[in-house]
């Protein structure tokens, strides 16, 4: 999937390098205070709000010539998103791309963390819409602020209890709340609960741009992230209850697809990449192909 | 009565407040105000609109800082404190109900959550306890236990400020401050809260300073009483005497101003 030269009209990565320096500032700042939320100046990106413009500010400030880029959204290599922010960066870095998670040396992602385990030396970056945990409870800035700074996070704990009041379970299934380093409370972007325990004592670094909300955060590798939870409620990273009907996984996360109007339904690998690969090995799920002659 | 041989029990003040002075640029929010409040004492402050109270109440709580003057809480220095100790204090042993329980409440969480929320800051993670503790608490301010799921928006305006007080009350706090806590109810509620209130304050032992301008509240739940105007504190002493024997010419013109049904 290499691809050609840079367009000229354009500066390394499209951001022109005070920005990029002005991002990366922010993003060491983050890493130094793994889950703080650092403030930075976003840029207008050529494409709207909630399509990863944050994210894509973290890319284009990491990038560097020699990288292998892939970009998925939902775990996807091959959806709207993740295509159209992949050729981006051919487009105004030249840099290689990949669907490979383990070729890949920064991988941009929406909404999930690949199935296949990061090594170091890897970048993770997410696309945040709202990087605020405690935004939906209390609405003040100022006041979101200075319980972070004081470190009082009951309000937190206010949400899973209501949670739990009305549905009886911990029902947050996704954007699950976190506590990075005993320290900070942090919003793991909308990925979904499934994906919580990647987060901690990863060997790749992990890094969070929200462009609207113009907040950068970051996990340095083998940072400790809990999830928050109750003791009589304790968390757990839930998954539909089946086996992926093309590779017959049955410990990756599964996206539900509709296949007619008479009920009929199945479940697939949400990462794409490490479905296709189990596949390529042979592995065969309900729904799969039957093998071609000889091939197995 | 009990609380009197509680107040004499103890000669050490809980707080203790000396020249406290607030001003917004030239004009006076209140000045020089100082008294000593010992444990299980409810003191009423009582004056008119304008009359600095409200600010004296926020400068206690910690809410606003004055710019003169000492505020001492068991033996510390609330105004040098650092403001995580202070905030500390205040969902600990500080409680503060608002005279609109909007303000108090969060009107987004169930009852159940609005009175967990302090548990839970102090650190309290076990559900089921909390669930029980919120239960026990809704019951003691006579909100019905199958209320616990509703948000506040479903209360009714004494029913809010009842979980206000439950909200408030249930990290066993040891000083209650209280801005108009009857303000705004009909006078049947109002004497349910004010009995309710009564029977908390004597049976929790709780130190209590309650500002009004309602002077029925402060004749039935402060043993002393503060009155001032234009910011500065006019008259104090027990609430009976000062009351049935006003000595100030404001105070006199406050008393005679109730109206007698």
């Amino acid at each position: 999937m290499n691809d050609a030269t840079p367009e000229p009209a354009y500066n390394f990565a499209y951001l022109d390098e005070q920005t990029k320096r002005m991002i990366r500032r922010a993003i060491l700042k983050g890493i130094a205070v793994p889950g703080y939320q650092v403030p930075f100046a976003s840029r207008e990106m050529p494409m709207p709000y909630g399509w990863g413009t944050g994210g894509v500010q973290v890319t284009a400030a990491c990038l560097v010539p020699e990288d292998r880029l892939k970009v998925i959204d939902q775990g996807a290599d091959d959806t709207t998103n993740a295509v159209s922010i992949r050729r981006f960066f051919a487009r105004t870095a030249g840099v290689a791309t990949t669907t490979r998670t383990a070729d890949a040396t920064l991988i941009q992602t929406r909404h999930r963390i690949p199935e296949t385990p990061l090594h170091a030396g890897q970048i993770l970056v997410y696309q945040v819409p709202i990087p605020e945990p405690l935004r939906f409870l209390e609405p003040r800035e100022t006041e979101t602020r200075k319980m972070h700074e004081l470190e009082e996070y009951g309000l937190m704990h206010v949400k899973l209890y209501e949670d739990i009041a009305r549905h009886g379970q911990i029902a947050t299934s996704y954007a699950y709340p976190v506590k990075v380093s005993g320290r900070y409370v942090m919003d793991p972007s909308p990925i979904p609960k499934f994906d919580n325990p990647k987060l901690s004592d990863s060997p790749a670094i992990q890094l969070f741009g929200a462009g609207r909300e113009q907040r950068i955060y970051a996990l340095p590798p083998y940072t400790k992230v809990v999830s928050l939870d109750f003791d009589d409620h304790p968390f757990t990273a839930s998954k539909a209850a089946h086996v992926c009907d093309l590779c017959g996984a049955r410990a990756s996360y599964l996206d539900e697809v509709i296949t007619d109007d008479l009920g009929g339904r199945m479940f697939v690998c949400s990462d794409t990449d490490f479905c296709t690969d189990r596949q390529a090995h042979g592995k065969r799920g309900r729904l799969s192909a039957p093998i071609s002659g000889g091939a197995a | 009565m009990s609380h009197i041989e509680k107040v004499t029990a103890t000669d050490t003040p809980l707080l203790t407040v000396a020249g406290l002075t607030k001003t917004y640029g030239a004009r006076i929010g209140c000045a020089d105000v100082s008294f000593d409040l010992y444990p299980g004492e409810v003191l009423g402050i009582v004056g008119e609109s304008g009359s600095g109270k409200s600010t004296l109440l926020s400068c206690l709580a910690g809410h606003q800082r004055p710019e003169r003057g000492r505020i001492a809480y068991d033996g510390q220095d609330v105004l040098a404190m650092s403001e995580s100790a202070r905030r500390r204090l205040g969902r600990t042993d500080w409680a503060y109900v608002h005279q609109n329980p909007r303000d108090g409440l969060r009107m987004g969480v169930s009852a159940g959550g609005n009175v967990g929320e302090r548990l839970m800051a102090v650190g309290a993670r076990h559900y089921g306890d909390i669930r029980a503790a919120a239960t026990d608490w809704l019951g003691l301010v006579e909100i019905a236990a199958d209320r616990i799921d509703d948000r506040p928006r479903a209360f009714s305006g004494g029913m809010q400020q009842r979980l206000q007080i439950a909200r408030n009350l249930v990290t066993g706090p040891r000083l209650v401050f209280m801005d108009e806590p009857t303000g705004g109810l009909d006078v049947s509620v109002q004497a349910r809260l004010l009995d309710l209130l009564r029977g908390l304050v004597r049976d929790l032992g709780l130190s209590v300073v309650i500002v009004t301008h309602d002077l029925a509240v402060v004749r039935l739940l402060a043993h002393r009483l503060m009155v001032m105007q234009g910011g500065r504190v006019v008259e104090q002493g027990l609430t009976d005497q000062v009351l049935d024997d006003p000595q100030h010419a404001y105070t006199q013109l406050l008393v005679s101003s109730v109206l007698q049904v």
